[in-house]
């Protein structure tokens, strides 16, 4: 392999932990939406890329998947879902846009470092590697607690298992089996949550998930 | 006479001074002789400070006096780093004393300053000269303790006398912190001079630089022990003011260095990693601190802080540095933290200077009541604005210089292996950044408000130009500015003895480098000239008009102005100090003030005037001054108790207190045997 | 002699950036004007409106002061000698090593610093606000280029622009840090120059506009120099990325004169090629309240952070 096909394959994992920044940015529903099939077209050009460098067609499989799937379908089926439900407006986010920002920057940091210690002996740029795919899944996990409104709670979620793919593709190729088997739990979890959206819509008149925790006894 | 007995026969020379004052007929005779006085000797004292720094290479001059503590006397020392602080406290102190020749014409009750004002330099100067514990703190005392006497010196007003209350008990402990590095590091043989200090190693040298950082930190005013700084600062007359920040916080970090890189043997890796990151903080609370101020003087103590902590990032760095043996990088590191050292000394003693030359015109700190002073005192304004860009880190001034080279060093701190090092440094280069960015705002704000726009009340319309010893001291510091600024590599070359007596290595020597550009390590890594900067600026601002007013038009009218086309009259629509804060209190203050805006709109129809209210908290005070203030209250109460007891019950106590000690000793003895 | 051979291309680049300051202007005024499917005004407009207000009387408000009327040439020489030092179709000229990046980021700091004096001076309420705003964002957008300016060096190992320019045509690789400062320096310099999510450049008489707010009492000939220093400014930023990001077709030192010219040539390309990327950029969005403007700046400087720490922790970034 040249450095020129690692520099890229560098590039697109940097570029993945930069779109989740932009993702715990944004704060408008249809222009998160149109950030996150970003991501995704993101990690599918990723894992494309890796499947050509490491001569493993397979995995083109899944780079379609993510495109198809998660770059096109997820988005517009959001986007339909965020019009019927009428929420098209500025997403709450708990504690404001700079402290969630400073915070994302600790965890890039933190798994920089915890990466690139754990696996010292690895190849570095699979090590850095790795540690991309760590800071895109805390990200991911970070917009999940920030967020109080369903719909961004799901793309956060997403988020977070587009890193675990890139973390898999990076280590030299992953049985083709478990990335399907993801890939359908993402879409059932999809179908669950687009389901359960309806419900809470039912019940509550509203999508924030705040609005549960009355039912449960804790009322903030 | 040799520069270290020209230094020490000052002292008794100056501490005599107020004898002067004592023969005059008259306040303002005492005043000028008292303040010529300190001047010339505080000249004299520069003079031969220089000519050992330039002249001695550092080799030290030391000299031991039978007074003092009968077994141990007063041992004196002058190497390199004494006297470039000893430049630093004498050029204050020179340039502060020329302007009090005039400004203390303006002095209430001269009676209590003049004779405290001496004995405050006096103290300054013993302190960067003494050579052994017992003289630095009995020094460091008798500087506090003067400077105590000026800051209440106008104790009728009851902040004065909070503020002077507050220095008073941070001072002590400061002492106190100090006193027990000391014992620190003379360790079990009690070796008090600072000789047999550098000769062993402290027991627990990581502790004796904690105590140094709560010592020496709360004299130059680290935060969070910079609480006293911003109250004290500004309640003293403005030239001691100057002094106190210009000057003293610099012997605070004289202090800081002396015991640190001096004393306390090779540095840990952890040092550096403490120093920094409080450093840093230091940097961004203080000028956001001092943004959201509308008081001038207490807005220039502010920006002391954020100053410290710009050279204590370039210490620690230095100390960084030195842990993993890169003596080159730590001389840059520590060049720069000296240099901005200087820097601060000269645009902070200049700043003061001005708001000094306001209050005495206007008799207003206050911001919001000024206004349009550029009109009035235009040269005041124009040494202000001089003093203005160089603290805002501005080229072609000298604050850039020392920020420049700070970045320097942070950017040669990859190399170093310390984890910690490599998460902190970016962290602590955003926030040296972004302190830099803010006080330049902060002195647009301070500039802005006060010479610009109009007259806000009848006091800054009737302001009157300050007189011809302030106005010679201000455009003295603004033109060593403008020198420094122009001319850094040869202020780093008169620098480096002072550098390598404590790293072992200088920066290279800058002198020889064609057209006097600096460049701290290699030309294909950075380099700036002043020099051409200044020379293509003013030279393209001379063309510039020169073409516009040949080939155009030089034809001009005045007229009402503009603004949109509703020009308002009322000189109370103009942006204030806190609107003009606004914007970055929004940003900022919300997180670290929590400051709330609460707008009273009175119903539709209700003729009453609409109020927006700010409240905004110090974090630093809310989390830990409170609760110790609150805890010693509480215990002061409980033991109030103890004043109303029997006879039978005190003795009962001392019989108590006697068989525990008892019991202790009879502990520690079967522990230690 | 050798010296004055030197100082040839030295004066060029001084005479070349005042030269295409307004061309520029006027090439993005008359793109936007395209794409907005209007004819817009000629190319050399810019040039035009510049003589004309230099030739007309100066008004100045009764209470100006000597600041406000040698302020513009102050801002207009602290632009023009940064955008002289940044390499526009050369690197290494005579005096490239005059002020590294950050010193010349700290020089358009000097000029800001004044325009943010001047905005004050006549006591008006709409120079306040324009002042007060130009200054917080710039407490954002300042530390965002130094963080810039520190990957690069990292990078490169060296703050001097014309290091930095030989060193990305030599090493030139795909890194990670260096998206991070590219995206980075976009926004830093849309904001600097007033461009459209920060503020409307096109704009006049509203409560959300920064840049005119602070020259709004200028007229006449001052106003022509403080127009001129914002068109040298936005030069600049395009210089600046052009040298950094694509640095290919610069003339190094000593070059011959076909050398030179092919330099010309391709930065002109490197302008016109910019120029339309930021209109296009300027017609597909919107402009931002002025709170939301801090959320944008700091995207920008956490990404140099970023980009920044990255390089700390490992130099394979």
């Amino acid at each position: 392999m040249d450095a020129t096909a690692l520099d890229v394959a560098h590039l697109l994992a940097g570029g993945m932990v930069l779109i989740s920044f932009l993702l715990l940015y944004q704060d408008r529903m249809f222009a998160l939406l149109n950030v996150f099939a970003l991501h995704a077209i993101v990690l599918a050009a990723s894992v494309a890329w890796q499947a050509h460098i490491q001569n493993a067609p397979h995995l083109y499989v899944p780079a379609a998947i993510a495109l198809i799937l998660k770059g096109i379908i997820i988005p517009v089926a959001l986007h339909r879902v965020v019009i019927r439900l009428g929420i098209h407006r500025t997403i709450e986010t708990v504690g404001g846009i700079g402290p969630t920002m400073l915070l994302g920057m600790g965890l890039v940091a933190l798994s920089m470092v915890v990466m690139l210690r754990a696996a010292a002996t690895a190849d570095p740029l699979a090590r850095e590697d790795l540690a991309f795919a760590l800071s895109v899944l805390l990200l991911g996990l970070l917009m999940m607690v920030t967020r109080r409104n369903a719909v961004s709670q799901i793309v956060g979620f997403m988020s977070l298992e587009n890193g675990l793919i890139l973390a898999a593709t990076g280590a030299k190729g992953m049985p083709l089996v478990v990335e399907i088997s993801v890939a359908f739990s993402v879409l059932v979890a999809f179908i669950v949550i687009g389901v359960f959206l309806f419900r809470i819509r039912e019940r509550f008149d509203s999508v924030d998930v705040q609005a549960l925790d009355v039912y449960r006894g804790e009322q903030r | 006479m040799t520069p270290l007995a020209v230094a020490l026969w000052s002292i008794p020379a100056l501490l005599c001074a107020p004898m002067l004052a004592a023969t005059a007929p008259r306040w303002s005779a005492a005043t000028r002789r008292t303040y010529g006085a300190c001047f010339a000797l505080c000249f004299i004292v520069l003079v031969a400070a220089f000519v050992h720094l330039v002249g001695a290479r550092n080799t030290a001059a030391s000299l031991h006096l039978p007074i003092g503590l009968p077994w141990i006397g007063a041992h004196f020392r002058l190497d390199g780093l004494s006297a470039f602080f000893l430049v630093v406290v004498n050029l204050g102190a020179a340039g502060a004393s020329l302007f009090a020749i005039g400004y203390g014409e303006h002095e209430e009750s001269p009676g209590r300053v003049l004779p405290f004002y001496p004995a405050f330099l006096a103290g300054m100067n013993l302190v960067v000269l003494a050579d052994d514990a017992f003289t630095f703190l009995v020094s460091w005392e008798f500087m506090s303790l003067s400077s105590w006497a000026l800051v209440v010196a106008h104790h009728k007003d009851p902040d004065n006398r909070r503020a002077g209350f507050i220095y008073i008990m941070m001072a002590s402990f400061g002492t106190l912190a100090l006193l027990l590095a000391f014992g620190l590091l003379a360790g079990g043989s009690g070796g008090y001079s600072f000789t047999e200090m550098r000769g062993t190693t402290a027991a627990l040298p990581g502790l004796v630089l904690l105590l140094v950082l709560l010592g020496a930190g709360s004299k130059a005013g680290l935060v969070p022990l910079h609480v006293w700084l911003p109250l004290a600062h500004p309640a003293a007359p403005s030239h001691v003011s100057a002094l106190m920040s210009g000057v003293m916080t610099k012997v605070a970090v004289y202090g800081f260095i002396r015991i640190v890189f001096d004393l306390n043997g090779p540095p840990a890796w952890w040092w550096s990693v403490v120093v920094i990151p409080l450093a840093g903080i230091t940097c961004v609370l203080g000028v956001l601190s001092a943004l959201m101020q509308h008081d001038l003087k207490r807005l220039l103590a502010y920006h002391t802080v954020e100053n410290i902590g710009i050279i204590f990032i370039g210490l620690g760095l230095a100390l960084a540095f030195s842990a993993h043996k890169m003596p080159a990088a730590a001389a840059l590191a520590l060049t720069a933290a000296l240099l901005h050292v200087f820097n601060h000394s000269l645009f902070k003693s200049l700043l003061f200077f001005g708001a000094g030359a306001v209050l005495a015109s206007t008799r207003e700190r206050d911001m919001e009541h000024l206004g349009g002073l550029i009109h009035r005192m235009p040269l005041t304004a124009f040494t202000f604005l001089t003093g203005c860009v160089a603290i805002s880190a501005l080229p072609p001034l000298n604050g850039f210089v020392s920020e420049w080279l700070t970045f320097q060093a942070i950017l040669l701190s990859p190399d170093v292996p310390s984890w910690g090092i490599k998460l902190l440094v970016p962290a602590v280069g955003a926030m040296l950044a972004l302190s830099a960015a803010l006080a330049a705002a902060c002195f647009v704000k301070a500039f802005g408000v006060t010479f610009l726009g109009r007259a806000r009340t009848g006091a800054a319309q009737t302001a009157q130009e300050a007189d011809r010893f302030s106005l010679a001291a201000m455009f003295g510091a603004a033109a060593l500015c403008l020198l420094v600024g122009i001319l850094p590599g040869v202020a780093i070359d008169v620098l480096a003895p002072a550098v390598e007596g404590l790293v072992g290595a200088r920066m290279p020597s800058q002198s020889t480098i064609s057209w006097l550009s600096i460049v701290p390590v290699a030309e294909s890594r950075s380099s700036y000239n002043g020099l051409l900067v200044f020379v293509f600026i003013t030279m393209s601002t001379l063309v510039a008009i020169e073409i516009i007013h040949r080939f155009a038009s030089r034809a001009v009218r005045r007229g009402p102005a503009w603004d949109c086309g509703f020009p308002e009259p009322s000189p109370a629509t103009q942006y204030t100090a806190d609107s003009f804060a606004q914007p970055i209190r929004r940003v900022f203050g919300e997180v670290v003030f929590m400051a709330r805006e609460r707008v009273d709109m009175p119903a539709p129809g209700n003729a009453q005037p609409a109020r927006m209210t700010v409240t905004q908290r110090d974090p630093v005070w809310d989390a830990i001054y409170s609760p110790i203030s609150g805890a010693t209250s509480v215990a002061a109460d409980k033991l109030g108790y103890l004043q109303f007891l029997t006879i039978r019950q005190y003795l009962s106590l001392v019989f108590v207190a006697l068989v525990v000690l008892l019991f202790v000793l009879m502990l520690v003895m079967l522990v230690w045997t | 002699m050798d010296l004055i051979l030197e100082l040839i291309p030295q004066g060029a680049q001084m005479i070349l950036v005042l030269a295409l300051a307004p061309l520029l202007l006027g090439y993005t005024r008359k793109v936007k004007a395209r794409l907005l499917r209007r004819r817009g005004p000629p190319l050399l407009q810019p040039y035009r409106d510049l003589l004309r207000l230099i030739r007309k009387e100066a008004v100045l408000a009764e209470n100006a002061s000597w600041l406000f009327r040698s302020g513009p040439y102050m801002i207009f020489s602290a632009t023009w000698v940064a955008a002289a030092l940044v390499p526009t179709f050369a690197t290494g000229l005579y005096a490239s090593w005059t002020a590294d990046l950050i010193a010349i980021a700290a020089l358009l700091g000097s000029a800001r610093f004044f325009l943010g004096l001047v905005g004050m001076d006549i006591g008006t309420s709409f120079g306040g606000i324009g002042s007060s705003r130009e200054m917080m964002f710039a407490s954002l957008a300042e530390p965002a280029m130094i963080m810039i300016a520190f990957t690069l060096a990292l990078l490169a190992g060296s703050t001097q622009l014309s290091y930095i320019a030989q060193f990305m045509l030599t090493h030139s690789s795909l890194r990670v840090s260096l998206g991070l400062a590219l995206a980075a320096l976009v926004i830093v310099a849309l904001a600097e120059n007033a461009r459209i999510p920060v503020d409307n450049p096109a704009t006049h008489l509203e409560l959300t506009m920064v840049h005119e707010a602070m020259v709004l009492e200028y007229s006449g000939r001052h106003l022509a120099v403080l127009e001129f220093a914002a068109a040298l400014k936005l030069l600049l930023y395009l210089s600046l990325i052009g040298c950094i990001f694509v640095p290919w077709g610069l003339a190094p030192a000593g070059s011959s004169l076909t050398g030179y010219a092919v330099g010309l040539a391709t930065y002109v390309g490197k302008l016109a090629v910019g120029g339309f990327l930021l209109v296009l950029l300027e017609t597909s969005i919107a402009k931002m309240r002025v709170f939301r403007v801090p959320d944008f700046l700091g995207i920008a400087l956490m990404l140099g952070l970023l980009a920044m720490l990255l390089l700390f922790v490992s130099r394979s970034f």
